[in-house]
Order: C-alpha cells, then structure tokens, then sequence
C-alpha cells in the first residue's frame, strides 16, 4: 500500500497510521469513540485535498498503478466479454485489448489500452501500456469487424504513449496510428471515447475518434507528458509541474476547450481507491452517450463527427 | 548537482542545413564550397553530392506551381494563444517575434494554382516558424485545403516539414491530427489524389496522421522521417542508434515511403504520378468574349 501512496495523500497516511495505532489496542469506549472521529477526518481530509488537485496531482492520480484498466471496466459493467487477439499481420500486442461483449444486454465492440495494473508481471506482458504498430492495427481490425456487423464501438484511452524503439518506426507506428485517424473517421456505427487514464498524444488519439468523447475527472490527455515538454521547453523535466499547467491537460480544462465533451465523475480519492464504485459512476454517462449516438442514422452520425473534430481549435484561431 | 552532470546545450537553429545569407556555402555533405547562386539555380541542391538544403515553404511553392505563381488562400489565420502557454518566455512573445522574422502568421502557406498545366492545391510548411511544428492554425488551414481540393475536384499536395505537433497549443494541437485526417478521409472517397511529400525532417504528430496518408507517400532523399524523435528511442532502448535509421532510405526499405526522389526530379515525378491518378488539365480557356467574364486569376 504504502508503495502507492501518492505524494500529496501523505497527511491521510498518517491519519491512517494513527487510527491503525488505535485499533491495535483493546477496544474501549473511548477508542471506539477516536476511530470513528478519526475515520470521519480521513474522509473530509480526503475530499478537500481531492478538491483542490492541481494539474500534476492530477497527472499522478492518471498514473496511479491501482487505476482500473480496461479489463476492471469489463468485468463490472460488462458481460458475455470474448477477447480476440492479433492484426493478423504480425503479431498480437498485449498492450491493447480488443474482444466483444454484452453493455446492458446490446453487443458491443471494446477496444482499450492496457498498461497492466499494479502487477509487476502483468505489467511487462502489458508492456506498460505502449502499443505498438501491430496494436493499432489490431484495434482497427475489430472495429472494422464492428463496422461489417453494425455494432457499437467502446474505446477505452489509458496509455502513456504508442511505444518509442526501433521496431514501433520499422513496422510503421506513424501509418498506423494515421490510418486510424482517417479510417475511424469514416466508421458508420457509434463510436464512444472513454479517456479513463492517461491520454497519452497520438497513442492515445490513435483510437479516440468517435462521436463522443467522455473523460474521467482525475484522467489527463496531452499533446505531450509533462516531463517530455518541460525537457524540451525548460531544458529540465524538474519542471514538470509548471509544465502539466501551461498544457492544460485536466477534464475541466479541456472541456472549456472543447477537446472532450463530458467528465464522468470518481469516487472522492480517485477512481483507484474503489473499482466498483468507479465502474457505477461511469456506467449513467457511457449509456447515455452511447444511446445519444445510437438514435442518429449513419449519414448523420458520420456527418456529425466530422463536424465535431472540424470545429477542434477553433477557439484557437484569431 | 553532480559534476559529472551533463548541462544541456539550448537547442541551436538548424544552421547547417538551411542556407545561411552571403556569396558562398559549405555544403555539409561533400564541405565544398558552392556559389550562393548556383545552388539557388539548382533548387538548392548541392550540384557536386546532391545533399538537399532545407527549402523555406515559399521556395518550395516556387519550385512547383508553374511560373512559379499561385493564388494563397488563409494567409491571415493567426493563433490566438489558446492556453495562454508560457514556459521560459510567452508563447504570445514567441509567436510575434517569429510572425515578424518570417513575415508568415504561421508555419505554413497554402496556395492553388497549377503544376505542370494540372490544377491543384499545394500546402507547404515553413520549418522556420516554431520548428514547422502544427497548432491550431496549420489544422484549419490543411483542412480547408482539403476541402477546397474537393469541392475543386482537383489534387491536393502536402509538403511536410515539421518536428511535429505544437507543444504551446497542447492538446488542441494533438486534436489536428484528427481533424486533417478526417477532412482526408472525404478527399479518399471522392478518389480525389492526395500526395504526401516528407522532407527534412518530418516527425511527430505530422508523420502519425496526414503525412503517412497519402495515395502516395514521397520523400526527398536523406529526409529525418520518424514518430518518435531519435533522442526519446534512445533513451528507452538505451543504446546507440544505428546509422541512416529513421532515414527516407529506410523507410523505404521498410516499405513505408513509395518512393525517394531527387528534388530536381520532383515536380516531372509529381506530374506523372498525378496524371496516372487521373487528374486532368484545365479546360481550355473559352473564346475571347467568354473569357472576358472569367475573373483574373
């Protein structure tokens, strides 16, 4: 637990460790009495400091190992999950999941981002996260499978970037995530964004066209990681802080800006500290999204979207 | 701090690629020395080993739109500092103090006209600006070249020169990729060509999405061509890269690129390749009275 504590979640640590001290001894009145106070303050402690995150808390929050991955989504608001695998021209890469299943009885196409969870294990076979070429192209085979069978498309963002080495520019990560860009635009069924995690650049836009795109409020989506911008802008990935706030990478900063459409609220101290609860606040936006998209005919749904990512800067534009 | 720490250098303009000012040049391929003029002549070429100097996008426009000439469309889009960005110095700042050394509003120029008697839109970007990188106004301007390419019914063209997405207009940046690709995907169904050419260097963002769409994709020899830069692959491999990678030779060799062409063979291979994707010369121009109430080009 305490590996995953986050930074500015020290002072609930502490409480924890005070009310932890106190249950350890034989149970009295009175110690009851403090455990319950001190439980009441962990909370309150915990919903101000949630309150006031600033940008790279929030960065942390996205990164948090114990924030639910597409698979804990799966299995709470999903059922009949089959998960298929491969490009079916190179290989299958575990960093993206695709497979079907059923959303409140319809069937549905899930395609998602995986960087493994808090297992050491898992996270190497996930490979933190980092799709590669073979990955995109996996997801663009579902969807395509979507497309031919008319039904609904669920993309689930989480990822720090399409992986950087040598094999992601000899197998074409560039063509592959532009392919997804334009082919995803030409999809006919609905397609749902959720940027639950980390909204890392083009890997993360790679499967993020759709018609509407709803973001977690302790999720971030970014051009660039904060490090990578402080690096090149600063000269110091010190100054990572002051870079996650020029980039405006939080829900509410993007929703202003028109980038996504709806923040789907967490659990108070972030969507890591309770799955199930997570899952249940995300379950009333993704169906309303999905039905909205869902009344529209084809023409119209794909009318739409393109207008939706023509108007994207032009708030931007003098 | 450490004693062994390396500082960083600032990262220096790209002074040995574009031509610096004055009579004569030392080519950083062959180090010969050229007359100015005579690599003006020759498109910029070195005339003994044919390294490719960097073109500006106005250079890059002459050399393909006959007589040189064409008619620019968007040129007063302007950003407006969407985030209000500042890291060492104001994005505000930064963008006034290159608006003014390149007398563009931004990193590129989009222009119709024809090439080889063939109408077309052609949109090219100024790697002196921000690094060519694309914000806000580079995707609306793409994006209304492709349309205009498609209610025009004609080509549309894309000279990539950029390190990528802009940083300073954060995830609205990243968002262009979406859109020009989007406005891509109607100029595809309409059978419409659309011809990427990658040069020096083209990396980012340009490459994930309108660059690697093309009909055809095109480089200039030796061009950087990448997603993820050199340094970044370096550093997550943690060893050397080896010689050429990420060159327009290996992603040719890789199967990425349809073809490398020499830039004084460029415009004769454009002609070609479009012709082959049926685009079609103007009509001819009507008998004198009609042509009277055409309006100037």
């Amino acid at each position: 637990m305490a590996a995953d504590t986050l930074e500015f979640e020290e002072p609930i640590t502490l409480l924890q460790k005070e009310m932890a001290a106190v249950a350890s001894l034989p149970s009295t009145p009175e110690r009851l009495r403090s455990i319950a106070s001190l439980e009441a303050r962990i909370q309150e402690l915990r919903a101000d400091i949630y309150k006031h995150l600033t940008p790279w808390q929030r960065v942390s929050v996205a990164r948090h190992p114990n924030r639910p991955t597409v698979l804990d989504y799966v299995d709470r608001l999903f059922t009949e999950f089959v998960e298929i695998h491969g490009d079916r021209r190179f290989a299958d890469d575990h960093a993206m999941v695709t497979g079907f299943a059923r959303y409140h009885g319809e069937p549905v196409l899930i395609v998602g981002h995986h960087k493994g969870g808090g297992d050491t294990k898992q996270k190497i076979f996930r490979n933190f996260g980092y799709a590669k070429p073979e990955g995109y192209r996996k997801a663009m085979r579902a969807m395509e499978l979507a497309q031919k069978f008319g039904r609904a498309i669920l993309a689930f963002v989480d990822t720090p970037a399409a992986f950087p080495g040598i094999e992601s520019e000899e197998r074409g990560i560039a063509e592959a995530i532009a392919v997804n860009l334009r082919d995803m635009a030409a999809l006919t069924v609905p397609v749902i964004v959720i940027v639950h995690g980390e909204g890392g650049s083009g890997g993360a836009l790679g499967i993020a066209v759709g018609d509407r795109i709803l973001m977690h409020e302790n999720a971030v989506y970014s051009v660039i990681p904060p490090e990578g911008c402080a690096a090149i802008l600063w000269r110091s990935s010190e100054r990572k802080v002051e870079a996650a706030d020029a980039l405006k990478l939080t829900a509410p900063d993007l929703l202003k800006l028109g980038v996504v459409d709806e923040i789907v609220p967490e659990p108070i101290g972030g969507a890591h500290i309770d799955h199930a609860a997570a899952a249940a606040l995300l379950d009333g936006p993704l169906r309303a999204a999905l039905s909205a998209s869902s009344a529209h005919d084809a023409d119209t749904r794909l009318e739409l979207r393109y207008r939706k990512f023509r108007q994207m800067g032009s708030v931007g534009i003098a | 701090m450490a004693w062994f720490k390396k500082t960083r250098k600032p990262i220096k303009g790209d002074a040995a690629r574009s031509v610096p000012e004055g009579l004569w040049v030392k080519c950083p391929g062959c180090k010969q020395v050229i007359y100015n003029k005579d690599l003006a002549a020759n498109l910029q070429v070195c005339p003994k080993c044919a390294h490719h100097f960097r073109l500006s996008a106005a250079e890059r426009l002459r050399s393909l739109f006959d007589e040189g000439a064409w008619v620019e469309h968007d040129a007063d889009l302007r950003s407006n500092d969407p985030l209000t960005f500042a890291d060492t110095k104001a994005y505000k700042d930064r963008l006034a103090a290159t608006q003014k050394a390149t007398g563009l509003k931004d990193a590129i120029i989009v222009g119709s006209g024809q090439l080889d008697g063939l109408p077309i839109v052609i949109a090219a970007m100024e790697y002196a600006f921000i690094g060519g990188s694309m914000g806000v106004v580079m995707g609306e301007k793409l994006t209304r070249a492709a349309e205009r390419a498609l209610a025009e019914r004609c080509p549309l063209i894309i000279v990539s020169c950029s390190g990528g997405a802009r940083m300073m207009e954060g995830a609205l940046s990243l968002m262009q990729m979406a859109k020009v690709s989007a406005a891509l995907s109607r100029l595809d169904k309409a059978c419409l060509p659309f011809i990427s050419l990658l040069t020096d260097p083209t990396t980012g963002g340009v490459t994930a999405s309108f660059a690697m769409l093309g009909d055809l994709n095109i480089a200039e020899p030796k061009a950087l061509i990448g997603f993820a830069g050199p340094r970044v692959i370096e550093q997550t491999i943690r060893q050397k890269l080896p010689d050429g990678f990420q060159r327009s030779e290996f992603l040719l060799e890789r199967g990425m690129i349809d073809l490398v062409v020499d830039r004084r063979q460029l415009k004769s291979t454009l002609a070609q390749s479009l012709r082959f994707m049926g685009a079609a010369p103007a009509p001819a121009p009507p008998e004198a009275s009609a042509a009277a109430e055409q309006p100037a080009p």
